[in-house]
């Protein structure tokens, strides 16, 4: 039986959360698929990265070592990727709807020929029956993911071509340990199995990482704005509702499209999802795009001047009223109650 | 420096992102009908990168390239309107039911006949979201990507660009030709030329030229007529296009439907919000 891969990004020679979601999704679906789990690391001093991993379940780690690969790289990644994909031959392979994965998806997809799912939101083992063909096919991995600006919940699949390939935003899945004791097989490639020089020829002049210092993702309160709000200024008044309740900022896409917020900000499908206890949603109208990324949410406030914005329909509580006029009140009422 | 010779991708879509109350239908689904046909936000950033190119190198030749129906003609138009050199339509029944894989091998099979140095498209279309053909076509064309950018700049016959990462900046170099996606956070598109509206405005493709019958017009501007490229222009493989050329299938689509769930109705007053907070304190909500 072919297995499941997962490609693991690496920074600082952490394996991101998103990779550590994956593989504990893949390691769910090598089960009902009766087949191994598989993983892919490449970069400089990677040490570490088997007992980072193992414990998430995989049986099998390829550890692409090259200090030429500290930081990705289109076209090495590309080739290394792909080439471990024609020996070991997948049937399913996932990545990280990153920057990272989202770059290197499509090109290991074009290169072999295979489909690519971006950004799915659910992913599932079932069968097919292909009317035109009279083909019945089994254990197919069903793609999810909204689409149409989330106006649509399609379900993809990939008959014919292997690897089934999806990408899937950081947060979606949930990260679980398998078995902290699991020891798997570590499989060393060399680099220049699959790299020529050409594979170079892109060069980083410069590099500039920030520490996450927004993470909206592990907030149990998270005041979230939309184009509603009206203007950057106007955020103000939700970083101090975020600050009084210990919570973050998040933001819809038009907001951060607006310029209003930064993207680290961004909630629902292009975003962040989150599930955190409360979440305020000020001035955001609702469309599935942002509601995929936080109706998970255990308890949610909205705050909209239109009693008719379809966020309302999901919210526990609707306070009718323009967001700069309704939040104040919020904090002096929070203030008052909690000297 | 070598003279740059630009191709921008751009695609026409339906606008995802003001889903009205009037194209919502009465089940509670998007009547996709009613949504307006919009040049694709991130494409229009790519199409104002290459402009900047050829501000500054004024030799620089622009083509916009975008695959669809015959409206799409109007995402040329637009390009022309802003200063583009000229535009190519491609367009044809066989291309329907593509998805990105197939979409990709006929767009690098049209720029492979343009020989460009420089490829500049949006990161995404807001249809689908998938960000997926630009390095997909990178891939058929057998030439390096840069996605993610922010500015793109032209120095000793390299490409220089700032892209952004998923936690910080990175500033690439790379020869050409090469492949650039723009994001959301590069500089907006500029607004229509009124000059170049006017010289324009009547610029259509051959199909359009039938239904308006007008043709006196481009014999007299030949410039006004946009170049349609089918399935043969570009010497496709049929088999490689359309549903047979996509790997990927839709097995399901199923059309959102807001359900509305009983909730609690509070005014924007003082002693209604001061009840709620106190009840949310009180419940170990917040607090």
């Amino acid at each position: 039986m072919n297995n499941i891969s997962v490609f693991c990004e690496i920074e600082n020679g952490i394996v991101a959360d998103v990779s550590l979601e994956l593989l504990t999704k893949a390691y769910h679906l090598s089960e009902k698929l009766n087949c191994k789990l598989e993983a892919i690391a490449i970069g400089n001093k990677l040490n570490s990265i088997p007992k980072q991993v193992f414990p998430y379940g995989v049986h099998k780690l390829f550890l692409v070592e090259d200090r030429r690969l500290e930081f990705y790289q289109t076209l090495p990644f590309t080739h290394i990727v792909a080439g471990i994909f024609k020996e070991s031959k997948p049937q399913i392979a996932l990545m990280g709807a990153s920057n990272v994965g989202r770059d290197l998806g499509p090109r290991v997809s074009s290169k072999l020929n295979s489909g690519l799912t971006a950004d799915c939101t659910e992913l599932e083992i079932g069968d097919f029956y292909d009317k035109k063909s009279d083909k019945q096919y089994d254990n197919l991995l069903y793609q999810i993911r909204p689409a149409f600006g989330g106006n649509i919940i399609a379900t993809i699949i990939n008959p014919e071509h292997r690897p089934q390939m999806a990408t899937v935003r950081e947060g979606v899945m949930k990260k679980e340990i398998i078995n902290k004791n699991n020891i798997g097989e570590i499989i060393e490639v060399d680099s220049n199995k699959y790299l020529n020089s050409t594979d170079f020829v892109v060069e980083i002049l410069e590099r500039h990482v920030e520490e996450r210092s927004i993470n909206i993702k592990n907030s149990q309160v998270i005041v979230s704005g939309g184009y509603g709000v009206g203007s950057k200024e106007n955020f103000k008044y939700l970083y101090e509702l975020a600050s009084v309740l210990g919570g973050e900022v998040g933001a819809s896409r038009a907001a951060v499209d607006a310029g209003f917020a930064d993207h680290a900000r961004q909630v629902g499908q292009t975003g962040v999802t989150v599930r955190p206890k409360l979440y305020i949603a000020c001035g955001i109208s609702g469309q599935i795009q942002h509601t995929a990324g936080m109706d998970q949410s255990a308890m949610i406030i909205s705050i909209n001047i239109d009693k008719d914005a379809p966020i309302n329909e999901i919210a526990d509580i609707v306070i009718t009223g323009d967001v700069s006029s309704v939040v104040p009140k919020i904090i002096a009422a929070y203030k008052k109650n909690t000297k | 420096m070598k003279k740059l010779k630009i191709v921008v991708l751009a695609k026409q879509v339906p606008d995802t992102r003001n889903v009205g109350k009037d194209a919502m239908k009465a089940d509670g689904t998007v009547n996709r009908g009613a949504l307006p046909a919009i040049f694709n936000p991130e494409d229009m950033n790519a199409l104002e990168q290459a402009l900047q190119l050829k501000d500054k190198y004024p030799d620089t030749e622009i083509t916009i390239l975008t695959m669809g129906p015959g409206r799409a003609a109007d995402i040329i138009r637009e390009g022309l309107y802003r200063g583009v050199d000229n535009g190519i339509l491609l367009t044809d029944r066989k291309f329907a039911g593509s998805d990105t894989l197939a979409t990709s091998y006929a767009l690098s099979l049209a720029i492979k006949k343009i020989v460009p140095n420089l490829i500049i498209a949006g990161r995404q279309a807001i249809d689908g979201d998938t960000a997926q053909v630009g390095p997909q076509v990178a891939e058929k064309l057998n030439i390096p990507q840069i996605t993610y950018a922010e500015s793109i700049s032209y120095q000793n016959n390299n490409i220089i660009v700032k892209r952004r990462l998923d936690n910080g900046i990175e500033t690439v170099q790379s020869p050409m030709p090469v492949l650039i996606t723009v994001g959301s956070s590069a500089t907006i598109c500029r607004a229509r030329n009124a000059k170049l509206l006017m010289k324009f405005k009547h610029a259509c493709t051959q199909s359009e030229l039938q239904e308006k019958s007008n043709d006196y017009i481009i014999k007299q501007r030949p410039y006004l007529k946009i170049t349609e490229w089918g399935v043969d222009d570009v010497d496709a493989d049929d088999k490689l296009l359309g549903l047979s050329g996509s790997p990927t299938k839709v097995k399901k689509i199923e059309n959102v439907v807001f359900t509305a769930k009983e909730s609690k109705i509070i005014n924007d007053n003082d002693a209604e919000i001061n009840e709620l907070i106190i009840e949310l304190i009180e419940n170990h909500t917040i607090g």
